[in-house]
């Protein structure tokens, strides 16, 4: 945002003030996003305070206090390892937040660069890039989760690489049309003419004007993560017992559900809902703060 | 002549697109346990019996060799032979890849029936409690993992209610899959609900859109219905956006067809792919992902097609 201001002119301190204060108002005047914000911070404190007003057992088997129902000792009953579903879906949402988070911000990081370098460089690097894209869209991500599931059990960070690596597509088209957009402005000719280099041009003019566009998409590929990270522990990629997320909950509840413990399921799965509408509404939010398009 | 040009080039645009993939899918094949050999013949195979086969098939060349010799397995339609079905992974695709074209386009015109007309409505009745509960509706059609949403599904109206079965309908040929239609109903929804949410929200900003348009207050001007006014004017120009945007959902259904195939045991691709997955079977895995990828192509690529048809813009070169 420093480059708009400093070629408008205005001290940065003034305009910055008012431009902040502005953009709040416009995101507090959407009722849906600052519902989703608030949903969001429940969420955060639910998983990660949660625990020191709930405490529970979340290592250890206790098979002579599994499978029940509701009661006052265990609000959501016990899994049928005798874990306490309530504690559990604290412990689950840590990695289930934790894990989206990461993969969101390292897709949105991946993709920014990959579309900035093609949108600048043009030609035929931008063509061969952007066909990359079109061959990674192609291949639907589920299926490559399936087969490296197949193959191998990712670490937790090897978890969030390979959720990364498979989400980077969406915000690289993005990146790329604004780069297009804003490399022929003056202030990045400029800079080229004083003899500033590409890479210059880049970090200081094309990535700081795209910074409305980037937290946008950020902020959507962070829900489409933790919605990812659900599928992957479905499909059997997730992280490893006795750890868990909500994913693993789920797929780990099905066979109760189908028998009527709804406390196994329902509970993992309307976090997740909740969770990731909360992170698409405050993306609709931030959207029309920025008045950004796409998506 | 502008949209000869144009087409040639989007088709030359789909076959570099499809080189890329079978690259992607040939290191894929280079990175699983043991190299390729220990992926066609299994975990028990003796180290004895890798070198040979590595000798006999070329695997002891150099990578671009191997790649070479791979391209030219895939055009004589080559895909390997499955170790679990003794069946050659082609003949495996060829019987289960139209069910799931079949399955996939029954959600598509579903959402597609249900989501125009939706988001229509919703832009007429803007800021309305109507808008508000429909786009509430939305959101959580298009957060919820399809699993839990059939699961749900399946738990209400199969086993509460007893209205839908909660298996999709069996046997090996296409007419087996019609045969029970009532089955198809909870796989189609499962399938369609987050496609209904993305398209009614896209039709609902698009006819806003329009609606702010100079020809609508024209007609508006020359005494035309509001009704009229949406359905002869914004219909026809919101269409070709949603067409567009199709091209860009056909990844997202084929994705979400392995996990709704899976949940009700129907018998296409996505279940084909997931047990392979469930007993390693590599060849069937590769060869289910290089041509799943290969119909998402040629699906966009149909896709935009339809778009330059019905939109004179993109035909001038304009759009």
């Amino acid at each position: 945002m420093s480059a708009v201001i400093q070629n408008t002119g205005i001290p940065a301190d003034v305009a910055g003030a008012t431009g902040a204060r502005l953009a709040i108002r416009r995101f507090l005047a959407n009722r849906i996003a600052v519902v989703g914000l608030v949903v969001v911070i429940l969420f955060i404190l639910f998983c990660f305070v949660g625990p020191f007003v709930h405490p529970t057992d979340q290592l250890h088997t206790a098979l002579s206090s599994a499978n029940r129902a509701p009661s006052g000792a265990h609000p959501l009953g016990t899994d049928a390892t005798g874990h306490d579903e309530l504690g559990r879906l604290m412990y689950g949402g840590k990695v289930s937040l934790l894990v989206g988070l990461a993969a969101g911000l390292l897709a949105t990081v991946i993709g920014t660069l990959w579309g900035a370098v093609a949108g600048y460089a043009g030609g035929w690097v931008d063509t061969v890039m952007m066909r990359v894209v079109d061959a990674g869209i192609a291949i639907p991500a589920l299926f490559i989760l399936l087969v490296i599931s197949a193959i191998s059990t990712p670490s937790l960070s090897g978890l969030i690489l390979i959720l990364g690596l498979v989400s980077w597509l969406v915000p690289s088209r993005l990146i790329r049309a604004e780069t297009l957009s804003l490399k022929n402005r003056d202030y990045v000719l400029t800079l080229r003419a004083i003899g500033g280099g590409h890479g210059r041009a880049i970090t200081r003019h094309v990535l700081p004007n795209s910074v409305s566009t980037i937290v946008v998409a950020a902020t959507f590929q962070v829900a489409d993560a933790i919605l990812l990270v659900a599928y992957v522990s479905y499909l059997g990629l997730g992280v490893q017992a006795p750890a868990t997320d909500w994913g693993g909950m789920l797929s780990a509840g099905l066979t109760a559900a189908y028998s009527g413990r709804w406390w196994l399921i329902l509970p993992p799965g309307l976090a997740v809902i909740l969770v990731v509408c909360a992170f698409n509404a405050i993306g609709d939010g931030l959207r029309d703060v920025f008045d950004v398009k796409g998506r | 002549m502008a949209t000869t040009l144009y087409l040639l080039r989007r088709l030359l645009q789909a076959v570099v697109v499809i080189f890329i993939v079978t690259v992607v899918v040939f290191c894929l094949l280079h990175s699983l346990p043991g190299g390729p050999a220990r992926g066609i013949l299994g975990a028990q195979a003796t180290p004895q019996q890798l070198a040979q086969f590595n000798r006999e098939q070329g695997l002891d060349k150099p990578l671009v060799v191997q790649y070479v010799i791979y391209l030219g397995q895939l055009l004589r339609g080559d895909l390997g032979v499955s170790y679990t079905y003794n069946q050659s992974v082609a003949q495996l695709i060829v019987q289960r890849l139209p069910k799931t074209l079949v399955l996939t386009i029954l959600q598509a015109v579903v959402a597609l029936v249900i989501a125009i007309p939706l988001g229509m409505w919703q832009a007429a009745r803007r800021n309305r409690p109507i808008d508000y509960v429909i786009t509430t509706v939305s959101f959580v059609a298009y957060s919820a993992p399809a699993f839990f949403l059939g699961l749900i599904l399946i738990i209400v109206f199969s086993q509460t209610i007893r209205l839908f079965p909660s298996t999709a309908p069996g046997g090996d040929t296409l007419a087996s899959v019609f045969a029970q239609p009532q089955a198809l109903v909870l796989p189609v929804v499962t399938g369609a609900a987050a496609m209904v949410a993305v398209f009614s929200r896209y039709m609902r900003s698009s006819t806003l859109e329009n609606l702010g348009e100079d020809y609508v207050r024209t007609a508006r001007a020359g005494g035309a219905s509001g009704t009229g006014i949406l359905v002869r004017h914004v219909f026809r120009n919101s269409l070709t956006s949603v067409v567009a945007m199709l091209g860009y959902y056909v990844p997202v259904l084929f994705g979400g067809s392995l996990v709704v195939e899976q949940l009700f045991n129907y018998p296409g691709m996505g279940l084909l792919f997931w047990n392979a997955a469930q007993s390693s079977d590599y060849p069937v895995l590769l060869g289910c992902v290089l041509i799943i990828s290969v119909a998402t192509v040629v699906g966009t690529l149909l896709a935009d097609v339809l778009q330059t048809i019905i939109d004179p813009r993109v035909k001038a070169g304009r759009a």
